[in-house]
C-alpha cells in the first residue's frame, strides 16, 4: 500500500509544484529515490510529530498542499492536539498519512498498534477519514484527496496487501462506498486493510449457499449514509469488519446511522473489530487477528449463526 | 516612529486592554505584552494590510494575551475599533484566545501553548522555498517554554537555517499557578536557545528604545533564527496589577476602569 501511495504521490508531485512532504523519520529505503527527486519539497522532520504537524500548518497557510507521513499512533495520537488546533480548526489542506493501520506492526507491541486512530480522527470537525482497502483504492484515494480543501487522514497498511480490485475503479469517490458484490439478506461492510478478509468471508458464505452483499467503505468520514440506509432496508444482517477497536470505528459509525435513521429495529448489526483491550503479547498480524476473531472463517461462522437465529 | 510616539500607542493599547477586561481573565498577560506589540506592529514589522502576501507575519503563541493583539489590530485599522467593547461577549468573534479566519490579522489560532513556533517554522520554510523575504515574529511566554513542542520547533528552525524567524519571549516570570523561576528559571532560557543554535539577545521588555534596537536588528546572525528574551512585568502600567498573580484571573471591576486608565495616562 505504501508503495502504491508513493508512486501516485510521485506522479502528482511531478505535476503540482505546491505539494510538500514531511516525514517523521519513517520509511527506511522507501523514500530513497523520492527524496532525491524532490529534495526541495521533501523533509525528514525528525522524531518530532507535534512540531511536524505545526510545520505542515505553516506550509499550508503559505499556499502549500502538504502530506505528512509517519506510523499511525505517532502521527495521529502523539500530536492529536496539533491536528485539532493547527489543521482542523483552520481547515487546511494537509493529509496525514498513517502507515501500519490496525495490527500491521503486530510483533512490535501495543505502542505500534493502531486501534483507536479512526475513532479519534473521526471526531475531529472538518476531518476526512479514508482507509483504503487495497493498493488500487489507495492510489485513487490519493488522487481524490488533491481536490479536498481541508485536512484528511489516510490510513494505510504497509506492504504486501492483496490487490482486491482488478483495475482502477471508475466510480471511486470520497464518501461513497464501493459495492463489490450484490447480495441478499446479509451485507458485509469492510474498511481498510480488512477488505481482503471480507472478500474471503464472502467466498466462504457463498460456498455455503449464502449470497452476501459486499461493500468497501473506504471513507469512514463522511460516511455513506445513503448506502447504509439502503442496505438496512434490504438486508436482515449487517456485518462491519475493521482492524480497529470495537469502540468508535466503522461499526460505531454505522450503528449511529442506523439509530439516527430509525432502522435499528429492522436490521441486526454485528461489529467485527478488536475488543476493547490492548494486546499484551507479540504476534504477527495474522496471529493477532486470530486472537480477536478477525479471520474470514470466524466472521463467516458468526454470520451464519446469526442469520439462522434471525430467520 | 520615535520611542515617545510608540509609548503613546502602547498606553492606548493598555487602556483598551483594561476596558476590555471587564470580562474575562489574563489581563496581566496582555499588559506585559503591550510594549512589544506596539514596537512590532508600529515600527518593526512590514505590514500595512492583513491580506498582503508580502506582509511580515505575527503569531501570538501566548494566545491568552489575545486582548493585546485585538487592541493592536484595531489601532492598526485591521479590525473595527468598536468591536473591542464586545470582547468575550456572547456572539463576539473576539474570543479569549484568538481564532484565525474570524478576526482579520490573526494569522494563527492559538491558546494551546507551544503551537506558534512550529507553525512559524512551516511558514518560514515556505518563504525560503519561494524566495520570499517576509519574516515571521512569534511572541511566546516564558512559562510556555516548558512545552516540549517549543524545543522541537527550536531545533528545526536552527537546523533549517531559518533566519527569517524571530521569537520574543515575554518573560514576566508569572505563569498560571506560580513563579516561572520556581518551575523553570528564565535565566536558563538564554543558554538553552543558544545551545539550540539560536542567536539570543536580552532586553527590558518595557524599554521601547531597547525593543526597537533589538527587533529592528534581526536576524542577529545570518543563517540563524533570532530570540529576544524580553524581561517584563505582568500587569505592567497599573500598580495594583503589577507582578500580581491574581490578575492572571481577575477581571477589571467597572469602578476600577477609570482609576486604572488614569494611572496609565500618567500625571496630567
Amino acid at each position: 500500500m505504501r508503495i502504491a501511495f508513493l508512486n501516485k504521490l510521485t506522479e502528482l508531485m511531478e505535476q503540482d509544484g505546491s505539494i510538500h512532504v514531511l516525514v517523521a523519520d519513517t520509511g527506511f529505503h522507501v523514500f530513497d529515490e523520492f527524496q532525491k527527486q524532490f529534495s526541495e519539497r521533501y523533509l525528514n522532520a525528525g522524531i518530532s510529530e507535534a512540531s511536524m504537524i505545526g510545520m505542515a500548518s505553516g506550509l499550508a497557510l503559505s499556499g502549500k498542499k502538504v502530506f505528512v507521513y509517519g506510523i499511525v499512533p505517532f502521527v495521529t495520537m502523539r500530536c492529536f492536539e496539533q491536528i485539532r488546533v493547527d489543521l482542523c480548526y483552520p481547515e487546511l489542506p494537509v493529509t496525514i498519512v498513517g502507515v501500519g493501520g490496525g495490527l500491521t506492526y503486530g510483533p512490535a507491541g501495543m505502542t505500534h498498534h493502531s486501534i483507536e486512530d479512526i475513532a479519534v480522527m473521526n471526531c475531529l470537525p472538518n476531518m476526512t477519514v479514508i482507509c483504503p482497502g487495497d493498493p488500487i483504492e489507495t492510489q485513487q484515494a490519493v488522487e481524490a484527496i488533491m481536490s479536498l480543501e481541508g485536512p484528511c487522514y489516510l490510513r494505510l497498511g504497509k506492504t504486501g496487501e492483496k490487490v482486491v480490485h482488478s483495475r482502477p475503479l471508475k466510480s471511486f469517490a470520497i464518501g461513497k462506498g464501493l459495492r463489490l458484490r450484490r447480495g441478499i439478506e446479509v451485507a458485509i461492510i469492510a474498511t481498510g486493510n480488512m477488505l481482503p478478509t471480507a472478500v474471503d468471508t464472502c467466498n466462504i458464505l457463498e460456498a455455503a449457499g449464502i449470497r452476501p452483499e459486499l461493500v468497501s467503505m473506504h471513507t469512514v468520514k463522511p460516511i455513506d449514509r445513503e448506502l447504509i440506509i439502503e442496505l438496512a432496508r434490504r438486508c436482515r444482517l449487517i456485518a462491519t469488519v475493521e482492524e480497529h477497536s470495537i469502540i468508535g470505528g466503522l461499526g460505531s459509525v454505522v450503528a449511529s446511522v442506523l439509530t439516527e435513521e430509525g432502522l435499528n429495529a429492522e436490521v441486526l448489526l454485528k461489529k467485527f473489530a478488536i475488543s476493547d483491550e490492548y494486546a499484551h503479547k507479540a504476534g504477527s498480524q495474522d496471529y493477532l487477528r486470530r486472537q480477536y476473531g478477525l479471520t474470514a472463517e470466524t466472521i463467516a461462522d458468526e454470520v451464519r449463526v446469526w442469520l439462522q437465529r434471525i430467520r | 516612529m520615535t520611542s515617545d510616539e510608540l509609548k503613546t500607542i502602547a498606553t492606548e493599547l493598555r487602556k483598551n486592554i483594561v476596558r476590555m477586561h471587564q470580562r474575562g481573565s489574563n489581563v496581566g498577560s496582555a499588559m506585559s505584552a503591550a510594549d512589544i506589540l506596539a514596537v512590532l506592529y508600529f515600527e518593526v514589522m512590514n505590514i500595512t494590510s492583513p491580506d498582503d502576501p508580502a506582509r511580515d507575519r505575527f503569531i501570538l503563541s501566548k494566545g491568552h494575551a489575545a486582548s493585546a493583539l485585538y487592541a493592536a489590530l484595531a489601532k492598526k485599522g485591521f479590525i473595527d475599533m468598536s468591536l473591542l467593547k464586545d470582547y468575550l461577549a456572547d456572539g463576539s468573534t473576539l474570543t479569549g484566545h484568538p481564532c484565525q479566519n474570524t478576526v482579520a490579522g490573526v494569522e494563527v489560532s492559538t491558546g494551546s501553548l507551544g503551537h506558534g513556533l512550529p507553525v512559524a517554522v512551516g511558514m518560514a520554510m515556505a518563504a525560503k522555498h519561494d524566495n520570499k523575504t517576509y519574516r515571521i515574529f512569534v511572541l511566546m511566554g516564558d512559562g510556555e517554554c516548558q512545552e516540549g513542542s517549543v524545543w522541537e520547533g527550536a531545533m528545526l528552525a536552527a537546523r533549517l537555517v531559518l533566519d527569517n524567524i524571530t521569537i520574543i519571549i515575554d518573560a514576566n516570570s508569572l505563569q498560571g499557578y506560580g513563579r516561572a523561576e520556581d518551575i523553570q528559571p528564565i535565566e536558563t532560557l538564554v543558554p538553552k536557545f543558544s545551545a539550540f543554535g539560536w542567536e539570543v539577545r536580552e532586553v527590558d521588555g518595557h524599554n521601547l528604545r531597547q525593543l526597537i534596537n533589538a527587533l529592528g536588528a534581526v536576524p542577529f546572525a545570518v543563517g540563524r533564527p533570532s530570540a529576544v528574551i524580553a524581561h517584563t512585568i505582568k500587569g505592567k502600567g497599573v500598580s495594583e496589577m503589577e507582578d500580581n498573580l491574581s490578575w492572571h484571573y481577575f477581571s477589571v471591576p467597572a469602578e476600577k476602569v477609570k482609576p486604572f486608565t488614569d494611572e496609565l495616562d500618567g500625571p496630567k
